[in-house]
């Protein structure tokens, strides 16, 4: 059986705001109510939202970068959402992460090998300068820069090529697992293919697990194994990258596959234009959370919430339509959004 | 498919080099960039950061401070070259006949003065309303940009709006006037998808209903495919092709274009079995403070030889309506000039 490297569940994240006369908390955010999730070794899950869905404070809960509300975190077998930071630490040589920005990610201040040799020295990985030399060699080598680079400064690199140090860095720990919070969202079109084919080069060689953190739809499902579509805090729909692309069971992930302009002209398919915004998730709405903006909703959706189920083949939404005769379920019996022809 | 375009021309961009003076060199952002707008038509260019598109689309309103900026070429909009008029004579065009849209649509409005302020001034300004009627169109404005409750939000401050709230106020102000031309500098890149098919959808009602031209700056080839009917691909400063839209993804004659619709992963290919790995432009922009002898492209091109780092190729027409800078374009269908 494959090795469970990541498990999650019943994850909350709930920011107090902070307000009235004597600064006590008047509400929450409740940024991360309620999700669940699992990746395998080798594996990548995607996480695919808009903004403000809390999918990048999954990727933070996750990698502990502040304390929960509630919920597990299992990291290679042992629960970490409740473990001190002093015996957190060793740990956290198992998950790295990669941030959007290459530009504020890196310390300007550091040449290149300092910056590699941090975590390989924070996790006792080498004996002697000469080990800590000979692994940034090899981590250069790994991301495709030559090594005599590594004596230069952050600022003498263009953001691509800052984004491979940032991996680099993240490859410096050894993890099991790293979490991609939009780590190609900021780069130039034929940059961006450069990084996403070296992320998928170096999973196939490491065998790493990828957190991958993404509102670009098409990478997503260029790179990924499988994927969670997430809205106001919860995952409305998780399923393979095939059955999510090709047989959306969730009314929200139908809009937002059919939202994506594709590079075809004059590419003849349905597109559905949602109304109105994200409501606020200091406040989000009873029942389902996407009735507000929902095509199909009816009053069950406004008073219900609806459970995140199975329909037997491990394709997982959350939505009350598939509770009712197949034959009159709106979402089925159609050509999936991302089915179209050119005229 | 080769009909010709009668609609009367309304931009025409001839050899326009917007040039910056810094401390280590002129830096070349645009060099020798040629196009024309027709009324009504949607003209896309495209480019990675860097490539000179929104310094163009800058140049045209002449938003560039000058120094350490320096524009030279013209700029004919309805036959009177931009580049010629007083700063008085282009401040009546600013926002009025030309107007433009910021990709920063949380940045791009006053936060001090209520939503219909900003849409008022323009008017106010260009065409001499009072308060009172200012406040009134821009009450319509926001209606036909969509936006729910307008005689509220008309009063109301821009923080009180969300990021596809703000793009149709920035939209509101563009449109006021009634501009012969719009120019939108990635006007969806900050904000969702389901917004951005939003804004998208809009623009393009908009543009049968009130009849606008529009120059659309963008690095999103969905975008470029799904609303314009022209594009100009640019690449460290200049143009290096133009076509029709259908023309330019079909076949795209120059070698970056080509590696750029390679790069780009389409929706839905787990489906078809497409997902296969990438195309990469290997390599960097080249600096635009060091001339360039032979191509632009020359340094990342797979297919490129001695003749292409020695002799910049010229813009041709490679097949009707379709021009790229390149040596080895294949030509067709053009009889030899």
């Amino acid at each position: 059986m494959t090795k469970r490297i990541l498990e999650v569940s019943d994850l909350k994240k709930h920011f107090p705001i902070r307000g009235g006369l004597l600064g006590g908390t008047v509400g929450y955010v409740y940024a991360v109510d309620g999700v669940s999730f699992h990746i395998n070794q080798g594996e990548t899950l995607s996480l695919v939202g808009e903004s403000g869905c809390g999918k990048s404070t999954v990727g933070k809960s996750v990698l502990r970068l502040f304390p929960l509300t509630s919920g597990q975190v299992v990291l290679n077998g042992k629960r970490i959402d409740d473990m001190p930071s002093g015996s957190l630490r060793p740990l956290r040589r198992q998950i790295q992460v990669v941030f959007q920005d290459p530009f504020s990610s890196l310390n300007p201040r550091l040449r290149v090998r300092e910056i590699l040799a941090e975590p390989i020295r924070n996790f006792g990985l080498a004996n002697s300068e000469a080990e800590i030399d000979e692994k940034v060699g090899q981590l250069m080598d790994k991301v495709r820069l030559p090594r005599d680079a590594v004596n230069r400064w952050p600022h003498e690199f263009s953001g691509g090529q800052r984004q491979r140090i940032c991996i680099a860095r993240a490859l410096a720990a050894e993890p099991d697992i790293i979490v991609c919070d939009e780590a190609v969202s900021a780069l130039d079109v034929s940059v961006k293919a450069q990084i996403v084919n070296l992320l998928q080069d170096l999973q196939a060689e490491l065998g790493l697990a990828m957190l991958f953190i993404s509102h670009d739809l098409a990478i997503v499902e260029h790179m990924t194994h499988r994927v969670a579509v997430m809205y106001l805090g919860q995952i409305v729909e998780v399923a393979d990258r095939k059955s999510l692309f090709g047989t959306p069971r969730h009314p929200y992930t139908e809009a937002l596959l059919s939202a994506v302009p594709v590079p075809v002209p004059g590419a003849l398919r349905e597109r559905i234009v949602l109304q109105g915004d994200v409501p606020s998730p200091i406040k989000p709405p009873p029942g389902c959370r996407f009735h507000t903006r929902c095509p199909y909703a009816f009053d069950r959706c406004r008073k219900e919430v609806p459970a995140l189920k199975d329909d037997g083949t491990g394709h997982l939404a959350a939505c009350h339509l598939h509770d009712g005769p197949a034959a009159e379920n709106p979402l089925l019996n159609k050509a999936p959004p991302t089915a179209f022809r050119a005229a | 498919m080769s009909e010709m375009d009668n609609r009367p021309m309304l931009l025409e961009v001839d050899n326009l080099q917007t040039h910056f003076r810094t401390m280590d060199g002129v830096n070349r952002a645009v060099d020798g960039v040629s196009f024309h707008v027709r009324s009504g038509e949607t003209l896309a260019i495209v480019g990675e950061s860097g490539c000179g598109k929104s310094v163009t689309a800058m140049s045209i309103l002449r938003l560039i401070p000058e120094p350490p900026g320096k524009i030279a070429g013209s700029i004919k909009f309805q036959g009177k070259d931009l580049l010629k008029l007083s700063d008085r004579e282009m401040r009546a065009i600013r926002g009025n006949d030309i107007s433009m849209i910021f990709q920063e649509p949380m940045t791009s409005l006053n936060p001090v003065l209520t939503n219909g302020q900003q849409i008022g001034e323009t008017l106010r300004l260009h065409q001499g309303l009072n308060a009172q009627q200012a406040e009134a169109r821009a009450v319509e404005m926001l209606k036909l940009v969509g936006i729910p409750e307008p005689e509220r939000r008309v009063r109301e401050y821009p923080h009180q709006l969300s990021g596809g709230m703000r793009q149709r106020v920035m939209i509101a102000i563009a449109l006021a006037c009634n501009p012969k031309l719009l120019i939108a500098d990635e006007p969806t890149t900050a904000l969702d998808v389901t917004i951005q098919a939003q804004i998208l959808d809009l623009m393009k009602d908009l543009k049968t209903t009130v009849g606008a031209a529009i120059v659309l700056i963008t690095h999103d080839l969905g975008v470029v495919a799904e609303v314009a009917e022209r594009v100009v691909v640019m690449y460290a400063g200049r143009k290096v092709e133009e076509a029709r839209v259908g023309d330019l993804f079909r076949t795209p004659r120059h070698p970056y274009t080509q590696g750029l619709l390679g790069s780009v992963p389409k929706l839905g290919s787990s489906l078809t079995g497409e997902t296969t790995r990438l195309a990469e432009i290997p390599g960097l922009v080249p600096s635009l403070k060091q001339r360039i002898p032979g191509c632009v492209f020359a340094t990342r091109c797979p297919k490129v030889t001695e003749l292409c780092r020695a002799v910049p190729p010229a813009l041709q027409e490679k097949a009707p309506g379709h021009i790229a800078a390149c040596h080895y374009a294949e030509v067709e269908g053009v009889a030899a000039a």
